[in-house]
């Protein structure tokens, strides 16, 4: 285990979260591919934590922050999809075009 | 009273014997109440009720209905006991536990949520309306009685300045939290009983939806969940005794069997109130538990917190 | 050693969940395979010593999978999986572009110089943490604290279809207030307590 390893897991875990924000259609889907790019972020700051400064508490305040961030973005993204869903009946992106000319 | 210490590795086997005893204990108690309320004479039979019910639950075929996810029904069914053995690893016996984590006391919860994941896997993976009803009943009612149960350890947590039960037991050596934080030893004892899906709170399992998540589960399976909720219900009262009744703390006795009595009192009273009171509807606590246990907790637990900071004089 | 072997069982275990996320067509496995992913990623950060945030990062996430199952049931048009079917756009530009990231970053990491480590963790890493965040750190908590409130309104506002005048009718004087899911409090009662609902 090093610092490395750490981070090539956490880059890992990012693509993956990327290759499913980008590629889904349906917006709990998309959600699922941004959840998991947070947890990179998550295993990312825990590493640098320990590895890089492990006497000051900053990387525990960013792993604090990464699950707080969670917790919003579900939040929100669960309530945006509600509004979505009632005004239009549809739950993927496509057709969510209001915006579009 | 002897400070808690970390007991040697082979006392984590003795968690799982121990907790099963005492759920033994809390089932055949509930069938010796149930005979009562019908006025049925108590003799041995209904004591090993229980016993004998495990063993023919064993003997049973399982069933499944077709096109059922195994994969998750099984999990879940698995995970229901295996968290309440889990969750009741940090409670210590006497003055030794079987791992003193530094922050016991959020592991504690930690494993208790797992049920909410388990139930609602075990619902619907059994690819029945009613299992599916069970599950999503539990989880309505996870959000009601997970907040005031989280404030009430949240409270526990800031009377003993740590969360290591060990720390907590410590610090209940002249007063018992249960004498200044009454109200969270009862929004404690309120979840206990809804984290194991029994008593007032069984609605995931109820008559009205034909068993609920228990509804296309036999044999193994059935006994799983079935004890599952058992053990929960234990570890739960097991647990209300280093967090609200000092521990092992009492005289002449020794410390482990003041744990013990303890824990069996407060089980004893849970299965009282699960025997007495009727189902209540999911949609009703979950008001009552957002609009009064919710202030309530935080009420007790700022209460807590401004008697800890005037005691250690400031900061 | 034995770390090393927990370390990799679960950073491949974390990774492999976290592709079958994608992959099956259930969407009950999916949620729980995010879980899956989330839970065995955390074991890591417990390897470090972090047990605080490890824990609360899987008592966090088990409930945050439930409650997103029961959304991903409630929207998705297939949510068994049972006729499998392509929720997908533009895949292979997808793919091509989270494979470059991946690859761009894994060779930063395995490149860039890191700094040598200074000092040694705390003996209480939990306790530095409270008292940075207490301390130190405060306008972070702050600013947690206020970004969570908003959520929670901004949560309800979005998605909450019925106000006030719908439940406590025009001149906001019906008690019980007409709800289509009525609870058990007495609204009158709590009214008179807490003040609520004027």
């Amino acid at each position: 285990m090093t610092l490395q390893t750490f981070l090539l897991l956490a880059c890992a875990l990012l693509a993956i979260g990327l290759y499913g924000a980008l590629s889904q259609q349906s917006i709990v889907m998309i959600m699922m591919g941004l959840e998991l790019m947070v947890n990179a972020v998550i295993v990312a700051g825990a590493a640098f934590w320990y590895y890089v400064s492990p006497a000051r508490p900053d990387g525990q305040v960013v792993v604090l922050v990464a699950v707080t961030l969670m917790a919003v973005e579900m939040a929100m993204g669960f309530a945006v999809q509600t509004a979505i869903f009632r005004s239009s009946e549809v739950d993927m992106t496509d057709m969510a075009t209001e915006l579009k000319d | 009273m002897n400070a808690v210490s970390q007991g040697p590795t082979w006392t984590v086997l003795l968690v799982p014997v121990l907790l099963g005893v005492l759920a033994l204990c809390g089932a055949a108690f509930a069938r010796v109440l149930d005979a009562r309320a019908d006025g049925r004479g108590i003799s041995g039979g209904v004591l090993a009720a229980p016993l004998a019910e495990s063993g023919r639950l064993l003997l049973q075929q399982r069933r499944a209905v077709v096109a059922s996810d195994r994969l998750l029904a099984r999990t879940g069914v698995v995970l229901v006991p295996v968290a309440a053995v889990l969750a009741a690893l940090v409670v210590p016996l006497g003055d030794r536990t079987a791992s003193d984590l530094s922050i016991g006391i959020v592991w504690f919860n930690a494993m208790e949520v797992v049920t909410w994941a388990a139930l609602w896997m075990a619902g619907w993976g059994s690819n029945s309306v009613w299992g599916l009803l069970g599950g999503y009943r539990f989880v309505v009612q996870g959000l009601s009685y997970e907040l005031p149960h989280m404030f009430a350890l949240i409270t526990v947590a800031t009377g003993a300045g740590s969360l290591r039960v060990s720390d907590a037991v410590a610090a209940q050596e002249s007063l018992w939290f249960v004498v200044w934080m009454p109200v969270a030893f009862v929004a404690f004892l309120l979840s206990a009983l809804a984290l194991s899906f029994s008593g007032p709170f069984d609605t995931a399992t109820g008559r009205d939806i034909v068993g609920g998540v228990l509804a296309e589960y036999s044999g193994v399976d059935r006994l799983l969940l079935v004890a599952g909720r058992w053990l929960m219900l234990s570890a739960a009262a097991a647990m209300s005794v280093p967090l609200f009744l000092g521990g092992s703390g009492g005289p002449l006795l020794p410390g482990w069997l003041w744990t013990l009595v303890k824990a069996v009192a407060v089980l004893g009273l849970l299965v009282w109130v699960r025997s007495r009171t009727a189902t209540l509807r999911m949609d009703r606590f979950a008001e009552f538990g957002w609009l009064v246990l919710i202030p309530l907790t935080l009420l007790q637990a700022l209460v807590v917190a401004v008697v800890v900071v005037g005691m250690t004089g400031g900061m | 050693m034995a770390q090393a072997v927990v370390f990799w069982v679960c950073a491949i275990g974390a990774v492999a969940a976290g592709l079958a996320v994608f992959r099956v067509d259930s969407m009950a496995r999916a949620t729980f395979a995010l879980l899956a992913s989330f839970v065995l990623a955390a074991v890591p950060l417990l390897l470090l010593g972090l047990s605080y945030l490890g824990i609360l990062v899987i008592l966090m996430m088990i409930m945050e999978m439930v409650v997103m199952a029961v959304f991903m049931i409630m929207y998705m048009m297939n949510p068994a999986g049972l006729m499998p079917m392509s929720m997908v756009h533009n895949k292979k530009g997808s793919l091509a572009i989270s494979t470059g990231t991946f690859v761009v970053l894994a060779v930063g990491v395995l490149l860039v110089d890191w700094p040598q480590r200074q000092g040694v963790p705390p003996p209480d890493v939990t306790f530095a943490l409270g008292e940075a965040l207490m301390g130190s750190h405060m306008l972070v908590m702050l600013v947690i604290g206020l970004g969570l409130f908003a959520t929670i309104v901004s949560a309800v506002v979005l998605s909450h279809p019925r106000g006030r005048y719908d439940r406590f009718g025009d001149d906001l004087r019906r008690r019980p207030p007409d709800d289509p899911i009525p609870g058990s409090v007495d609204a009158r009662s709590l009214t008179r307590i807490f003040g609520v609902g004027r």
